[in-house]
């Protein structure tokens, strides 16, 4: 790959603490919107909010009901695969702790799916212990539909494709069954720390 | 059907940059010399990989302004305030300078004379860049199929190939109509707007003439005259249509 | 702050794509829905090219047709939402 197009810097980066930037990264003011499919469209009284899969019984909760449920305020950085971040995020949503609590489970990893047929997977510690929630505010407005409204995980600390819009639900799993991207190749994982772009990353 | 891993095959070549067409404030044409071109056909496009010095790639595609007949092999981009790539062809690139393309690709939206017509082009914006080369190439091949071009832009500033398209119109079996969405010169005596069900009425073929209908522009302009030709008898598989990015008329 | 709204585009979008994988012409194949049945061009597919990867839908039903993934210059193509794809224009 010897060609390089004389003067092509490709867009502008904002200057900003690189240790707060993980390899391959560049930061965004703007909040780029990706998607693989139509914005769905589920209307608030059908909208619920399950975990299902290796639990002594299924929980589900109404958006009423969520909404019912204490929320947090969190800032935190986003990263996404397609090497765009953006820094100091603010968010308000349910943690999954609060959700998961009381939940008796052999699990290991989760699945989370979405309207449209989205589906992501992970450990199940790694939405534990304050690191995932489910988002329904994003800057003090009601989550965008574009963005993944009217409510979406949020798990930071990995790539951002795992923090799935439009969420509806998490399964609980046994073993680690690979999601949309997964399984065309995106890591497992998807550490932005350690780069884990794709599998074998 | 299932699925499988590939390598590519649809190699990379560079092309010079010879001159450039300052076609409108944000619009040049761009002369390319390249030596492995293999011929195009009107409606075809081109992708181009840019690469920074840090390895950085971004990739876009252009259609080819230029007919298949013509001596230069050109490419007409609109800078987009907001883009990556557009400026930098828009306004970095120098002749003498490298590029690197692959294609021409698409036999879609590609019109050629034995498909027939009559032909009805509408196009948005940068939309138009593509039936000027089935302008050209329909004139080049001596055609007499009867055609149509209604083009939306902004202002009549933002008219790409103005006075090309307005001589084909006086002297061509052509009719060439413009509407300017945004703004409009005094005394302009076209349309004023967005073009619509109403307007396609009056400017597009009747539908009992069958047309052979090239719309391409913004996804948005695009989906709303397919529709309403669609809505006016049109068969749908007689409509081809090439979207480009959210950019505005 | 400026957001960019999701277009779609078509398959003449990914011409050089398909091109690239296929070692072939495809936006006038068609391909028939593997979920409702709708026969069309290629080149009338609903794409999506903001995403870690490029998706193909059905312009009747929206269903997933196709899906391409780079990584490491190499191509995953999965084929699997179309019944049917015609290449013999």
């Amino acid at each position: 790959m010897s060609f390089v197009s004389r003067g092509f810097r490709g867009r502008r980066r904002e200057d900003v603490d690189s240790s707060r930037v993980p390899p391959g990264q560049y930061v965004t003011g703007d909040f780029p919107v990706l998607s693989a499919g139509p914005t769905p469209r589920t209307s608030m009284d059908k909208w619920d909010f399950s975990i299902v899969g290796e639990v002594d019984e299924p929980r589900r909760w109404t958006w009423k009901e969520l909404r019912e449920l204490p929320s947090e305020e969190v800032t935190v950085d986003i990263h996404c695969v397609t090497k765009w971040s953006k820094l100091d995020t603010v968010w308000r949503g349910v943690s999954l702790d609060t959700l998961l609590d009381g939940v008796e489970t052999s699990a290991e990893y989760v699945t989370a799916w979405s309207d449209g047929g989205y589906t992501t997977n992970m450990p199940l510690q790694d939405v534990r212990d304050g690191k995932a929630w489910i988002a329904f505010e994003f800057d003090d407005e009601p989550l965008d539909p574009e963005h993944g409204g009217p409510a979406r995980l949020l798990v930071p600390h990995l790539y951002f494709w795992k923090s799935a819009k439009w969420v509806r639900g998490i399964e609980l799993t046994l073993e680690d069954e690979p999601g949309f991207w997964e399984s065309y190749g995106y890591h497992n994982y998807g550490d932005p720390w350690r780069e884990q772009r794709y599998g074998g990353d | 059907m299932a699925r499988a891993a590939v390598r590519g095959r649809l190699s990379w070549q560079v092309a010079r940059v010879s001159a450039f067409v300052d076609e409108t404030q944000d619009v040049r044409s761009i002369v390319l010399e390249a030596p492995a071109w293999p011929g195009h056909r009107a409606g075809q496009h081109v992708d181009i990989r840019l690469t920074a010095e840090d390895g950085y790639q971004a990739q876009r595609s252009y259609s080819i302004a230029s007919a298949p007949e013509d001596e230069e092999l050109v490419l007409t981009v609109e800078r987009l305030d907001d883009g990556e790539v557009s400026p930098y062809l828009v306004d970095e690139l120098r002749p003498g300078d490298e590029l690197e393309l692959r294609g021409p690709v698409g036999g879609y939206f590609v019109w050629e004379e034995p498909l027939g017509g009559p032909l009805l082009l509408v196009g948005g914006g940068s939309g138009v860049v593509p039936l000027r080369a089935m302008l050209r190439h329909r004139r080049a091949v001596g055609s007499t199929v009867p055609v149509r071009l209604l083009y939306s832009a902004r202002t009549l500033d933002d008219v790409i190939y103005r006075d090309e398209l307005t001589g084909l119109g006086a002297m061509d079996a052509v009719d060439v109509r413009f509407t300017l969405t945004r703004d409009q010169p005094e005394g302009w005596d076209g349309y004023a707007r967005r073009i619509d069900r109403d307007l396609l009425e009056e400017v597009a073929w009747p539908a009992s003439e069958e047309p052979l209908t090239y719309v391409c522009g913004p996804t948005s302009l695009v989906e709303t005259v397919a529709s309403a030709l669609v809505d006016l008898g049109h068969d749908p598989a007689r409509i081809r249509t090439e979207r480009f990015g959210p950019t505005g008329t | 702050m400026a957001d960019v709204a999701v277009t779609t585009l078509d398959g003449n979008a990914i011409a050089g794509l398909l091109a690239d994988v296929f070692g072939q012409e495809m936006t006038l194949a068609t391909g028939t829905c593997a979920s409702c049945g709708a026969s069309g061009e290629v080149g009338t597919f609903v794409v999506y090219t903001r995403a870690p990867g490029t998706v193909a839908r059905c312009p009747a039903c929206t269903s997933v047709l196709m899906v391409l993934v780079t990584v490491r210059n190499v191509t995953c193509v999965d084929l699997r939402g179309l019944a049917a794809l015609d290449l013999t224009r």
